[in-house]
């Protein structure tokens, strides 16, 4: 191999290397502080490498796509999730700023975790190579496991993170002895090389199957399809709930690259025999997200259950199979990352007000629009967003998938998807319903508590993502022409 | 210059933002001078424009201001870009000018009122919904542009939405009536731009004109016919003209500023815009000339009946839309263009008029029946009215005289019975606008208490009305055969028409108007001045027996009003109510709980299975393991 | 296809029976006489002192991850040492950048006092 073209190459990771180096560099100015200042400088230093990231994605865009050590690749596909993920991470290091109580003692042991799960997630839009996915996979797992427990005051944190831990090791063995599998069958861990063994009738065809099923579950556990959903209410209720924000948007858009990537590049010729399994995973995903969202009384919960919802859509693109559908599943991701992020934003600045529990019950909303009127109309749009109405970023989101999917001729798919969409639109205008037109139940005391101010830096979050959802709304196709899909 | 277009649009949304936020910090005064202010602003940018235009070539009059990229979805595109040709800027110069001076008079007549803030913020707003109506350079911008303009008068119509009094009921509902009337034109416009979008495949403009010769010539007529609806709409002519006597329910500046000089000219504008569709389509064409022959016809009619000076006004103005219908249904565009601007002076002035009397008359008096020798009380506002109504008359050297000849001239052409109904409609215009000078102004007081209480309007009242009357008198210059054409400045915009009319018949089509104009004052005169016994009042007694079996339908505004309640408005509240009894509460109620029940208790079972425990979790992840495995493996 | 499955399937059936025959054969063959030593806990044939439910400190556990690490790093080192002679310039660096990550962890986890015993 000649080295000089390893090293010019290596562009390709540009984004990745950034925030490695990054980490380091965090971890020495933390053993480098003395006592306990200075945590808000490494929240700003990570803030600077994130952007830094987002800088080196922003430079090598449009380049044509090269291959790096038959491992990864930075097509547009790969730099549009990239580009959602290290927006999460910003806007995740400014949400858990002031959050944790813990945050001055620990903050670089949070940040360098923070900053290894964004690398980790980013590894996995790029990786072409099953053992890279599989490494990038556990990379921002074991972070999160982490980082979901790192509220250590809160039984419920520590609960969550031993619950994501062992159902995540669990999920991860049927990933690992999928990823055998199709290595088996295609002899060889490479995406494309395993397509060309396959299609040109080598290899062991007969393993193939039984390895696209162990695979899904793994992504199934991480995007959390139904029935491999079930660690999501209570790691996401459990988890401080800056990492909840952070890990919603990033998880999904990272696990979905993957998934995007291992079907439509390693096993497209095998789309007709994923393709129903996956969709009626998609219709449990979409129905039981939905109904049992129905009946939550927590907003943390309610909005966990709306993930699981929303990922069922996204799997929509993917059983459609196509180009235009991945660059529409991007767009869906970019979109759900403003939106949700947001969401959790208004329900952080929520707990504040209602004494710094990690979570918020539906019935405290009631009548939050008096109180809080600004809270409330972020908050309002957030939900009429996720609900999918015009001319919000949600709504195109779920417009371009199903589409896409039309396109294809998954039809009765996109109906059910509808119909879900129906479903869902009242849980979330039951939070505005709530704030808008219901009188607190103890008006007295309700009011007697002093307004506490949110932070400057959700504050900042709040209003970015309401920017976003609503410009996004306004200008579709910019942004759409932005994000690519596979292949485009 | 063309390019600062942009400029005409910020200054009316910056006079209404900003009276809408500080509003109540500046005052009356200071809201006033804002609101006239940006509304003069734009009258100087359309003046630029103008002479941004004059500067180009003759055939190449035409520039488009692309602003932004406004909705690409697919291929449909819909650009935010301003369309600069003859046609708009002379529409912006009557909006604006016009505009600024009714805003300018607004202040003192709305001087005092509580809601005088309020008042300025939708009359900018309303002015720049117009100027989004005509500058735009697509049919897209120019819905919306149709629709704010809508809502505006909407909100002005209703803008005593406490009020309620016997000649017009609750006056919020008038501003109803003329939302929801309008809204079925509405809905044959959008449903002309689908057709527009299916059938040719872009909805700007320049690019429909240029594709328009793909067209069938059926297709060609469906667009038009659902145009011509959407005209009738916002244009009030019949069968869909209720909307507008109502609409006088509003302040007096907003009757003359909507619902005379400008929004009401919408549907002629539009019409004049899409005037290479409407050639391709000469059945749409035909029916447009007798919808606003037959318009003109029987709202002056009604006009001779009516006894409030204000309602008199507003069937006088739909009879006026209906010559510029009849105008642009021949195909004579430029004439009806014309037409609309001299009578957007005329009757502008005659409104603000008739809002001087109403300003100066105890309780707001409108009822001519009540008035008589107001020339003793209100000489200013007397001549005023006068010049108004000699323009609407159509008596030579006044503007209206020109613009409504050149209708007929072009009318005669195309078809004798409609010109001899537009000629009868211009004796019956005469009658009935000299009848309204001769009841108010001349003749003895016939209510002393009235007559006592008058009083001339301040200043700020008369001084932009003499403007207006200046305008009335010496705009039909505009387009003087040699001197000053706007018949040819027009054409780069709406084409030239196919008809020249040899100068013989011009003159003598131009003695027969002017003849019977003169003659239909002489009626007048006669039968409100002289009275019946002398000579000219045994006369126009003779024609007045002669058309009375007419008066009691005119009376009653040809029962159009009751037609639509006996007819459409009655079987649709039964067949709502069936609906919301039978249907909505028995059927769809019933169905949509059935769902939420259902869903809820899903909800609340699927709820269950999550109990905290990890095997649990655990076995529901295998029990999906297991059933991936099997169905690969066995399914595969 | 399934054919191939079916060896898997004789062999998880001899898995189960096999065990369970011998079991159940000793159950009804093998005389028995329990006594007092027989039923104790077999526990390398001494009693045990103290409980038998020791909690390790948690520091055993840190200190035996970073030893993991180290040893697994030893185990990637032997290789490349091994094939020093044929590697490329790229391969040193790769490996020179392996190390100084691991020894960036190491220098974190001492400053942050995970090995000393307290």
């Amino acid at each position: 191999m000649d080295t000089a073209l390893l090293f010019d190459n290596a562009v390709v990771l540009l984004p990745e290397l950034v925030l490695a180096v990054g980490v380091m560099v965090l971890m020495m100015v933390d053993i480098g502080r003395r006592g306990q200042n200075g945590s808000q400088l490494l929240a700003g230093l990570s803030v600077a490498i994130l952007l830094l990231g987002i800088g080196a994605s922003v430079m090598i865009w449009g380049r044509a796509p090269v291959e790096y050590l038959d491992g990864a690749i930075s097509d547009g596909f790969a730099l549009s999730v990239r580009l959602v993920i290290l927006i999460a991470g910003v806007l995740g290091v400014l949400l858990s700023r002031n959050w944790f109580p813990a945050i001055e003692r620990q903050g670089g042991a949070f940040y360098s975790l923070h900053l290894l799960a964004v690398i980790g997630m980013m590894l996995m839009g790029t990786a072409t190579n099953l053992i890279v996915l599989f490494i990038a996979l556990e990379i921002f797992s074991l972070a999160l496991y982490i980082l979901s427990g790192f509220y250590r005051e809160n039984a419920r944190s520590i609960e969550a993170a031993m619950k994501y831990f062992l159902l995540g090791a669990f999920a991860s063995t049927f990933f690992v002895y999928g990823c055998a599998l199709l290595y088996g069958a295609g002899g060889s861990s490479k995406f494309t090389q395993i397509h060309e063994t396959l299609a040109t009738g080598g290899g062991n065809p007969s393993l193939v199957l039984p390895g696209i099923a162990l695979l899904l579950v793994g992504f199934g556990f991480k995007v959390s399809l139904v029935p491999f959903h079930m660690w999501t209410p209570d790691v996401y209720q459990g988890a401080p709930t800056p990492v909840t924000a952070f890990m919603s948007v990033g998880t999904k858009a990272a696990a979905f690259a993957g998934f995007f990537r291992l079907m439509m590049t390693a096993l497209p010729s095998f789309h007709d025999q994923w393709a129903m399994p996956l969709a009626i995973l998609a219709v449990l995903t979409m129905t039981v997200g939905n109904l049992t969202a129905l009946r939550q009384s927590s907003v943390k919960r309610m909005l966990a259950y709306s993930g699981i919802a929303h990922a069922g859509n996204i799997l929509i693109a993917l059983v459609a199979g196509t180009a235009a559908a991945s660059s529409a599943a991007a767009f869906y991701l970019f979109a759900y990352a403003f939106m949700n992020i947001g969401a959790f934003t208004v329900t952080i600045a929520l707990e504040r007000q209602y004494g710094n529990e990690n979570d918020v019950e539906q019935s405290r909303l009631a009548g939050a629009a008096e109180r809080f009127p600004v809270l409330a109309a972020a908050m309002a749009i957030f939900m009429l967003s996720l609900s999918g109405i015009p001319p919000l970023a949600g709504f195109f989101g779920k417009f371009l998938v199903f589409k896409a999917a039309v396109e294809a001729g998954w039809a009765w798919l996109v109906v059910i998807g509808v119909l879900n969409s129906a479903v869902s639109a009242y849980y979330y205008l039951r939070i505005v319903v709530a704030m808008y037109f219901q009188q607190p139940e103890q008006a007295g005391d309700e009011k007697e508590q002093p307004f506490v101010p949110a932070s400057r830096s959700s504050v900042f979050v709040v209003v970015v993502s309401v920017l976003a959802v609503v410009v996004i709304g306004l200008q579709p196709g910019l942004w759409a022409d932005l994000l690519r899909g596979l292949g485009q | 210059m063309l390019e600062l277009a942009w400029l005409i649009l910020v200054f009316p949304a910056l006079g209404a933002l900003v009276n809408l936020f500080v509003g109540d910090r500046l005052g009356e005064r200071g809201i006033h001078v804002v609101a006239s202010g940006m509304v003069v602003l734009s009258f100087v940018v359309s003046l630029g424009l103008f002479f941004g235009l004059a500067g180009l070539d003759e055939h190449h009059r035409t520039a488009t201001v692309h602003l932004w990229d406004w909705i690409t979805v697919g291929s449909f595109h819909a650009p935010a870009a301003l369309l600069i040709d003859p046609l708009s800027v002379t529409m912006a110069l009557v909006v604006t000018g016009v505009g600024a001076l009714i805003h300018i008079y607004a202040g003192g007549y709305m001087h005092g009122e509580q809601n005088f803030q309020r008042f300025f913020v939708y009359l900018n707003f309303f002015i720049l919904a117009m100027l989004v109506l005509i500058l735009s350079n697509n049919f897209v911008g120019m819905f919306v542009g149709w629709e704010g303009v809508g809502l505006a008068s909407y909100l002005l119509i209703g803008f005593y939405f406490d009020r309620h009094d016997e000649s017009y009921g609750h006056y919020a509902d008038a501003g109803k009536k003329a939302f929801l009337v309008n809204r079925i034109g509405d809905f044959g416009m959008l449903l002309a731009v689908f057709l527009i979008w299916t059938s040719v495949g872009s909805v700007v403009f320049e690019e429909v004109h240029h594709g328009a010769g793909a067209l069938t010539a059926g297709a060609a007529t469906a667009i038009c016919l659902l145009l011509l609806l959407a005209a009738t709409g916002k244009s009030a002519q019949l069968p869909l003209f209720v909307w507008l006597p109502d609409a006088m329910a509003g302040p007096t500046p907003v009757s003359a500023l909507i619902h005379a000089a400008t929004m009401v000219t919408a549907g002629i504008y539009m019409v004049a815009r899409t005037h290479f569709l409407w050639e391709l389509a000469p059945v749409a064409g035909g029916l447009a000339a007798w919808v606003g022959g037959l318009t003109a016809l029987m709202a002056a009619t009604i006009a001779l009946t009516q006894v409030d000076l204000k309602k008199i006004l507003a069937y006088s103005t739909i009879s006026q839309l209906g010559y510029m219908m009849l105008g642009v249904g021949v195909g004579a565009y430029a004439f009806a263009i014309f037409h609309l601007v001299t009578h957007a002076f005329f009757k502008a002035l005659l409104f603000l008029a008739a809002g001087n009397v109403m300003h100066g008359l105890p309780g707001g008096e409108l009822d001519i029946r009540k008035m008589g020798n107001l020339r003793a009380k209100m000489p200013t506002t007397f001549w005023l009215f006068l010049i108004g109504a000699s323009a609407l008359a159509g008596l030579p050297i006044f503007s209206g005289f020109f613009s409504k000849d050149g209708i007929l001239l072009h009318v005669a052409n195309f078809n004798i019975p409609l010109y001899l109904i537009g000629l009868f409609t211009a004796l019956l215009t005469a009658i009935y606008s000299f009848r309204a000078v001769f009841m108010a102004f001349l003749g003895e007081a016939r209510d002393q208490h009235v007559h006592d209480h008058a009083h001339e309007s301040p200043a700020v009242m008369t001084r932009p009305l003499w403007v207006l009357a200046f305008l009335a008198v010496v705009g039909g210059a505009l387009n003087l055969p040699v001197l000053l054409t706007m018949e040819h400045y027009l054409e780069a915009a709406v084409g030239a028409p196919a008809f020249h009319p040899n100068v013989t018949m011009e003159f003598v089509l131009l003695a027969v108007s002017a003849v019977v104009a003169v003659a239909g004052v002489g009626l007048a005169y006669g039968r409100y001045v002289k009275g019946p016994s002398t000579g000219v009042g045994r006369i126009s007694g003779g024609v007045a027996r002669l058309v009375s079996p007419l008066e009691l339908v005119a009376r009653n505004k040809w029962y159009v009003d009751e037609f639509y309640a006996a007819w459409i408005v009655g079987p649709l509240l039964g067949l709502s109510v069936w609906f919301n009894q039978v249907v909505d509460q028995g059927v769809v109620d019933r169905a949509v709980n059935l769902v939420g029940q259902v869903s809820l208790s899903l909800g609340g079972n699927l709820r269950k299975m999550h109990n905290g425990l990890v095997p649990t979790y655990a076995l529901s992840l295998f029990c999906g393991v297991v059933a991936l495995l099997l169905w690969f493996v066995i399914g595969g | 296809m399934l054919s191939q499955y079916f060896f898997i399937l004789i062999m998880s059936g001899l898995a189960v029976v096999l065990p369970l025959a011998a079991i159940v054969m000793g159950h009804f063959l093998g005389p028995r006489r329990p006594d007092e030593i027989k039923n104790d806990i077999y526990e390398s044939g001494v009693e045990t002192i103290g409980e038998t439910w020791v909690q390790f400190r948690a520091q055993y556990y840190l200190i035996g991850l970073v030893f993991v690490v180290f040893d697994v790093e030893a185990l990637f080192l032997f290789p490349i040492a091994v094939a020093y002679q044929q590697l490329e310039m790229f391969a040193v660096l790769a490996t020179i950048f392996f190390v100084l990550l691991l020894v960036i962890g190491l220098m974190y986890d001492w400053r942050k006092g995970a090995l000393e015993w307290q």
